[in-house]
C-alpha cells in the first residue's frame, strides 16, 4: 500500500440481531487507500476481524454504483456522509483525512427494525409501495410510442422523483423518521404520467395511509430529507403529495369492492 | 370512521389542519399589528379604534375571537399530537446526528409555540380582560398600554414572545404553502423570502409598541 494510506479509528454500532442490545464498538482502519469506496474500507476492516476471528461488521449493499438503494448508513451524523447526492458506496476514502474519527450507525426509526450491525428492515418501504404506488395497466400488444403524450415538465418532473432507489436517507436524516419524501416521491413520479391517473388519488390516500401505519413520523419540513437524498429528490414531491391529499380527502368515495384497477 | 376523523388521524391531515389554522392565525396577526400601530397616532385615535372594536362592531368581533380560539386549539392540538407521534418515531436516538440544512426557526417550533400559547394566555388577560393589569380601564386602552408597558420584565416577556414569533412565522409561512399543497415547484425550495418579509414585519411592527412606550416616545 502506497504511503498516502490513511489510519482512522471507527465508532461502530454493533448489534448481533434483532431486538438484540447493542452498542457503539471502536475500531481501527489503517492503511486505508483513499481511492477505495467506503463500503471497500469497511471491507477491509472486515477482513482483518475475520482474520483474527471476530464477527465482521454487517452492512447492506448490492450494486455499489450507487443505483440500487441497498446500502446507506449514517456517517458522522449524516446520511449516506458528507458529499451531497452520493450514497455510501460511491463514497470515496479521499473525503476523509488521516487520523479522522468515522461514526457508523444504522439508520434510526421505530419503522426500520435492526436487523443486525448496521443492517436495517426497509420492508416497510415496501408496504407503502404495494398500498399503492403502482399503476394498474391491462397488458396487451405495444402502443404506439407516441401515443400518449406527456408534457416535457410533467416529464421531467415525473423522472426526477422516479431516481428514488428507496434507500431510505431521507427517513434516516429526518428529525421525525419521517417517511414523507419517499412516500411523496413515487406519489410525485407516477401522478405526473398518463398512466397514473385513474388511481392517482387512491394513490395518494392509500400511500399515506399506510405511511402512518408503519410508524414514521410527520413531516416538520426541516428539508435535511431533500438535503440527503443521493438522487436529489426535492421537497417539491411533499407538496406534491399533501395536494394530492388533499383533493383525495375531499372527494374519497366508498369503495365498492376490494378488487379491480382505477 | 367517518371522513373527516380519518383526515385528522393521518399525520398529513393533521399537518395540514396546522397549516390551514396557521394561515388563519397569520392573516389575524398582520390585523392585529397594523392596528397596533394607530398608538402612535395619539390617545383620541387609539381609543376610538378600541371603542370600534369592543363596542360598535363586538358581534363582529366576537366572532374573530370564537375563529382564533378554535384556530388556536386545533393548531395546538394538531402540533403537540403530531410531536408525540414524531418522537415516537425514533425511539433510538443517534450517537451522532449533524442536522444539515435545519434551521434555527425550525429547531424552536415546539418550544416557540409553548411560549407564544402562555403569552397569548397572558396578553389576553394583560389586555383584554384586564386580570393581570395594575390599572385596567374598560375605556381608557391607550392608558392601558402605557401603564402596561412600564416595567421592564413585562416588556421583555413581550419582544422574547416577538422573537419566537418572527422564528415561527419564518418557518410557519414558508411550510404552510407546502403543507397545503400551494407551493409551486422551485429551483431551491428552502428559499423563503416572503416568510422572512412578514416576519420581519410583524414581529417587528409589534415590538415597536412596548419598546416606544417603554422608551417613552409616546406621549
Amino acid at each position: 500500500m502506497s504511503a498516502g494510506g490513511l489510519n482512522l479509528t471507527l465508532h461502530v454500532w454493533r448489534q448481533s440481531g434483532p431486538n438484540k442490545a447493542g452498542k457503539i464498538v471502536d475500531y481501527p482502519a489503517t492503511n486505508i487507500s483513499p481511492e477505495m469506496s467506503f463500503l471497500e474500507m469497511l471491507d477491509t476492516v472486515n477482513e482483518g476481524l475475520i482474520t483474527s476471528g471476530q464477527e465482521p461488521i454487517a452492512f447492506d449493499h448490492d450494486c455499489r454504483e450507487g443505483i440500487c438503494g441497498s446500502c446507506g448508513v449514517m456517517i458522522n451524523g449524516a446520511a449516506h456522509g458528507p458529499m451531497k447526492q452520493t450514497t455510501a458506496c460511491q463514497l470515496h476514502m479521499r473525503t476523509f483525512n488521516n487520523g479522522d474519527e468515522i461514526w457508523i450507525e444504522p439508520w434510526r426509526a421505530q419503522a426500520f427494525p435492526v436487523i443486525k450491525d448496521l443492517v436495517v428492515d426497509r420492508g416497510a418501504f415496501d408496504r407503502i409501495i404495494q398500498a399503492g404506488g403502482f399503476i394498474s395497466a391491462p397488458t396487451g400488444s405495444p402502443q404506439d410510442a407516441n401515443s400518449l403524450p406527456i408534457s416535457k415538465l410533467d416529464a421531467d418532473e415525473a423522472m426526477d422523483a422516479a431516481a428514488c432507489i428507496g434507500c431510505g436517507a431521507c427517513v434516516a436524516a429526518c428529525p421525525n423518521a419521517s417517511a414523507s419524501l419517499f412516500t411523496a416521491a413515487k406519489i410525485t413520479h407516477l401522478g405526473h404520467l398518463p398512466q397514473g391517473q385513474p388511481e392517482r388519488y387512491r394513490r395518494a390516500l392509500k400511500m399515506v395511509t399506510q405511511m402512518d401505519l408503519e410508524s414514521f413520523g410527520g413531516c416538520t419540513l426541516f428539508g435535511e430529507c431533500q438535503e440527503a437524498c443521493p438522487k436529489g429528490i426535492s421537497i417539491d414531491t411533499i407538496v406534491q403529495m399533501n395536494r394530492d391529499y388533499i383533493v383525495a380527502a375531499a372527494n374519497e368515495r366508498e369503495e365498492k369492492a376490494e378488487m379491480g384497477a382505477g | 370512521m367517518g371522513r373527516l376523523g380519518k383526515f385528522w388521524d393521518s399525520s398529513v391531515g393533521k399537518k395540514i389542519v396546522m397549516g390551514a389554522t396557521g394561515v388563519i392565525l397569520v392573516g389575524f396577526l398582520i390585523i392585529h399589528m397594523a392596528g397596533n400601530l394607530q398608538l402612535f397616532l395619539g390617545a383620541e385615535r387609539f381609543n376610538a379604534y378600541s371603542k370600534l372594536l369592543k363596542h360598535d362592531i363586538i358581534e363582529l368581533t366576537w366572532i374573530v375571537r370564537l375563529t382564533l380560539l378554535v384556530s388556536v386549539v386545533f393548531h395546538a392540538v394538531a402540533a403537540y399530537q403530531l410531536t408525540m407521534r414524531n418522537k415516537a418515531a425514533r425511539p433510538e436516538p443517534y450517537a451522532k446526528r449533524v442536522p444539515q440544512v435545519s434551521t434555527y426557526a425550525s429547531q424552536t417550533m415546539r418550544y416557540g409555540g409553548v411560549y407564544l400559547l402562555l403569552f397569548i394566555v397572558y396578553h389576553i388577560g394583560h389586555f383584554t380582560t384586564g386580570t393581570f393589569h395594575p390599572a385596567y380601564s374598560e375605556v381608557g386602552t391607550f392608558g392601558n398600554v402605557m401603564v402596561g408597558f412600564s416595567t421592564w420584565p413585562i416588556v421583555l416577556f413581550y419582544l422574547g414572545a416577538m422573537g419566537f414569533l418572527s422564528l415561527h412565522l419564518y418557518h410557519g409561512i414558508w411550510a404552510a404553502f407546502r403543507t397545503l399543497g400551494l407551493a409551486r415547484p422551485s429551483g431551491d425550495p428552502l428559499k423563503r423570502q416572503i416568510a422572512l418579509v412578514l416576519a420581519i414585519v410583524v414581529a417587528g411592527g409589534f415590538s415597536l409598541v412596548p419598546l416606544a412606550v417603554k422608551l417613552g416616545l409616546v406621549h
